[in-house]
């Protein structure tokens, strides 16, 4: 048995600022003002006192630890910190600026939640909440993601892949793409209900895969990130991870997946076609119209002073496995 | 002479409050970039913060002399050639931004991103026009200029126009924050709607003689 004498200077748990003190300390000083002004202000600041130790910062959404398959990093990927993968997102639902996401989601509701598997196929079906989870057997995939604006990390995503799925819904000879849809919910999305919030693109979101992309095995459904599940930001409760893709394709909490025959008319193809293609690979050679995509910022530990400018990779270093997909098409003019 | 002193100190209070207003947030955001405190990608934020730090200086010394004269404030004057010089560091802090921390002295890449993304090579245009209105802007060396001063610096509303239109192409898709600025440009500038009218109409009978 361990015996420790404590130190003199050693803190006690009681030493300890409750948190939410902490985070409320300019509330308290600010109160304490308020206490200097007098009987006047007594009940103001009687109502600032009685808050001190109430208040809560807005509840942080609650993520559950999941049971799944280490991958074992063969490629000895360093990954991008927690910390920065939850707070730097492109999710314009919950506004555009990426640091929004992580302020203005955390109230999301992700259970009870529907996502149906539809279209072209013989058993269309729809998952529960718990099904995301429950279903499949879980696996880690350490992913390089490349966002087209040239910045990229590297996420230990957690989900099935999306062949698993398809299979079960069985698809017909006339399911050639498949489409993926965002939740529409203007009330939990702010992004939705304000157009300079939402970055004036139209909702719901809407993403697509030709077959054979979808059936990839590269080609995730992802349910978790960091060993525990979405937090709202990172598109919770489920989403798509392509990663030979510009993240954009990744489309985020999705509701509805429907295997159809034409090529669909995506999101951001539609906004502006001429910048962003359907397919959207990661392709050092074809720059956007705006800005070079030869490399990327690499972003991982370290602030303004991290020498993190790195070449980008075709198909974002998965070519050995995707590349074939592409063997006849002209990936300038195809993009 | 009581009065004098008066409009004296009103300018120098005024200038403190430049001074402060446009060097605090600087060193603020530094600081929190420094420290890692500015998300994930403090190098976005900082240029972004610096970009549009610029633009704004800039309007506010578009907005002097309007102000100036409706209010009948001539002391106000004084200090455009402060608030001008903060809009020029506030740009120099962005490209340098952008070449240190973003692209992070990958200088071949900084020369072609000049050339071949329009939306740069306009933000660039501006930025050598607003570094040649710095240099000049000394006193001895707008007495020396004479005439040629006043002309030269009649760009800063060339400068206006170019920058707007730098943030507007700079933009993925949410065109509200560059249409306001560009609504608050154009109404600045037609304050000036009979100078800005002949000094285009000079350009072209000058081509013509």
């Amino acid at each position: 048995m361990l015996i420790k004498t404590p130190k003199n200077c050693d803190l006690k748990e009681n030493h300890v600022t409750p948190e939410n003190v902490y985070l409320n300390r300019r509330e308290v000083l600010k109160g304490m003002g308020f206490l200097g002004a007098g009987a006047l202000l007594a009940s103001a600041s009687a109502k600032v006192n009685a808050n001190w130790f109430t208040k809560d910062e807005p509840s942080k959404f609650k993520t559950t630890a999941l049971t799944f398959t280490p991958d074992a990093n063969s490629e000895q990927l360093i990954l991008t910190p927690e910390s920065k993968v939850t707070t730097h997102n492109n999710f314009y639902e919950f506004g555009a600026q990426k640091h929004q996401p992580a302020e203005l989601s955390q109230q999301f509701k992700v259970n009870p939640w529907q996502l149906s598997i539809s279209g072209e196929c013989a058993k269309p079906m729809t998952l529960d909440y718990d099904d995301l989870t429950k279903m499949f057997t879980l696996e880690e995939r350490i992913y390089r993601l490349r966002c087209v604006e040239a910045w990229s990390m590297v996420v230990p995503w957690i989900g099935f892949t999306l062949a698993d799925l398809l299979k079960k819904v069985l698809p017909n000879s006339s399911a050639k793409y498949v489409v993926f849809e965002t939740l529409h919910d203007p009330e939990q999305m702010p992004g939705q209900a304000d157009r300079r919030l939402g970055g004036g693109i139209s909702y719901p979101y809407v993403e697509g895969l030709r077959i054979d992309e979808a059936m990839n095995p590269l080609t995730l459904m992802s349910v978790g990130l960091y060993g525990k599940t979405l937090p709202p930001q990172n598109g919770a409760p489920i989403r798509l991870v392509v990663p030979w893709k510009y993240g954009f394709k990744s489309i985020k909490s999705i509701v509805s997946i429907k295997l159809v025959s034409e090529q669909p008319k995506t999101t951001w193809q539609q906004l502006a076609p001429n910048e962003y293609g359907f397919y959207a690979n990661v392709n050092p050679k074809h720059d956007h119209p705006r800005w070079s995509q030869a490399s990327e910022r690499h972003i991982s530990t370290g602030g303004l002073f991290a020498r993190n400018r790195i070449d980008t990779l075709a198909f974002n270093g998965y070519g050995e496995q995707v590349a074939h997909l592409y063997k006849n098409m002209d990936l300038h003019k195809i993009f | 002479m009581m009065k004098k002193i008066t409009t004296k100190s009103k300018v120098s209070l005024l200038k403190s409050i430049i001074h402060l207003a446009a060097l605090l947030p600087l060193l603020n955001i530094y600081f929190l970039a420094f420290t890692d405190q500015l998300g994930a990608d403090p190098v976005q934020r900082i240029i972004h913060f610096t970009g549009i730090g610029a633009l704004n200086i800039l309007l506010f010394t578009l907005a002097v002399t309007p102000i100036a004269k409706q209010f009948k404030l001539g002391y106000l004057l004084q200090t455009r050639r402060l608030l001008g010089l903060y809009s020029f560091v506030y740009a120099f802090v962005h490209i340098t931004n952008f070449l240190a921390f973003d692209l992070q002295f990958a200088w071949s890449l900084f020369f072609s991103e000049i050339v071949e993304r329009p939306y740069i090579t306009i933000g660039m245009l501006a930025f050598i026009l607003l570094t040649a209105l710095a240099i000049t802007s000394h006193n001895t060396l707008r007495a020396k200029m004479g005439k040629s001063w006043q002309q030269l610096h009649n760009a800063i509303y060339l400068i206006g126009v170019l920058v707007v239109i730098h943030f507007y192409w700079s933009v993925k898709s949410e065109l509200s924050s560059p249409i306001i600025y560009a609504v608050i440009t154009l109404s600045l500038l037609l304050f000036r709607y009979k100078k800005i009218k002949a000094l285009i109409l000079s350009m072209f009978s000058n081509k013509t003689v």
